[in-house]
């Protein structure tokens, strides 16, 4: 090896490597929920404090994200699926990620609290906490159950987003916080079917590995089972709407009708055709998010549009 | 004649102190803009009446 390879090795790591850090994939989803928490929240805000305040809320969450990537490289490295990221991959030292991580941390909480308010602020450093430590060091390698509790730090950013709006909770932010935190379990679950391997290779005990497969496709049901009444609920709440209605029924009655067939299907068929329907019903579930909380927008926006639009 | 060997190490780290850089600017401007926002909300007459409370 030359002595050039191994300072390349040793952490001259490009600007992209430090995005690739903070989850840009997950951040997506969380500007996107945040955005809708704060968009569809009774309160205006100011377009350049709304803009600012999903800015840091994103930023919070890349930054737990690469607290994450710091935790779990040992992890990573075995994974199939997480192999290539900045820290396995010697593009970034372990000790480079845990300061970006806290950094990050501390600027994006104290951003939000002098952009919103204090309440949001707090919001934001309970996340990160409980995405960083509650669910990567404390539940991810010690219960199956950890999809299902560490759900939570990914559900949290609407909650964030309308307490900048508003300075509180209110039953509509807790709703978006049910729907994103009982979605959360079947979509991470139908992944974990078709990636086979990589989770057992780790050490990871999720459900697949400890309870079965045939186990994962019967929980998969049952919280799909539990998801249709919370997304049905929000649409009778002051947030909800006629489009929003009408996208819930027909997205819960596919997610189902999705999770019936992943449950009643064997492994022998699921493997005979590369895992086609997990495959398929991983990629819905993604849309299923996206499509309801752009139907809580659609209908905010008509709101504004139409005075008395919806109920 | 100059040596002018550019190995790829040598890209790669001008893009991250580019990148470096326009974050930092991107910062500046961020704390600048909510500066005018919050100033322009609060509005003059209520910034006047607070240094008048000061006083």
């Amino acid at each position: 090896m030359s002595d050039l390879g191994l300072i390349e090795r040793q952490g001259d790591a490009g600007f992209g490597d430090y995005v690739q850090l903070l989850k840009p994939r997950v951040m997506s989803l969380v500007v996107f929920t945040a955005a809708t928490g704060l968009l569809v929240a009774p309160v205006p805000v100011h377009p350049f404090v709304a803009f600012v305040c999903i800015l840091f809320i994103a930023l919070g969450g890349g930054a737990s994200g690469a607290l994450n990537m710091w935790y779990e490289a040992d992890i990573d490295a075995v994974m199939r699926r997480t192999r290539g990221r900045p820290i396995p991959s010697g593009r970034i030292a372990e000790g480079e990620a845990l300061g970006l991580g806290l950094a990050l941390s501390g600027l994006s909480v104290v951003m939000l609290g002098l952009a919103a308010n204090w309440f949001a602020a707090a919001f934001l450093a309970l996340t990160i906490f409980f995405y960083a430590v509650v669910y990567t060091m404390w539940l991810k390698r010690a219960t199956p159950q950890n999809i299902v509790i560490g759900g939570a730090a990914g559900a949290f950013p609407p909650m964030i987003g309308w307490a900048c709006a508003t300075g509180g909770i209110a039953v509509e932010s807790v709703l978006m916080f049910a729907l994103i935190f009982m979605w959360t379990p079947p979509h991470f679950w139908a992944l974990a079917l078709f990636m086979k391997d990589d989770y057992s290779r780790a050490g990871v005990p999720m459900l697949t590995v400890t309870h079965g497969r045939p186990a994962t496709r019967r929980h998969i049901l049952a919280y799909a089972v539990l998801l249709v009444p919370v997304a049905l609920a929000l649409a009778f709440t002051s947030i909800g709407g006629p489009v929003y209605l009408a996208a819930a029924v027909v997205l819960n009655a596919r997610l189902l009708w999705g999770a019936r067939t992943l449950a009643r299907r064997s492994e022998a068929a699921a493997e005979a055709d590369g895992y086609r329907a997990e495959k398929a019903f991983f990629g819905f579930s993604l849309s299923y998010l996206f499509l309801l909380f752009g139907a809580l927008l659609a209908d905010a926006a008509l709101r504004t549009v139409l005075p008395g639009w919806g109920w | 004649m100059a040596i002018e060997v550019e190995h790829e190490l040598h890209a790669r780290r001008r893009g991250r102190n580019y990148g470096l850089g326009l974050a930092l600017a991107a910062f500046v401007a961020i704390v600048f803009g909510l500066t005018v926002v919050k100033v322009a909300e609060v509005g003059p007459d209520a910034a006047a009446a607070h240094r008048a409370d000061g006083e």
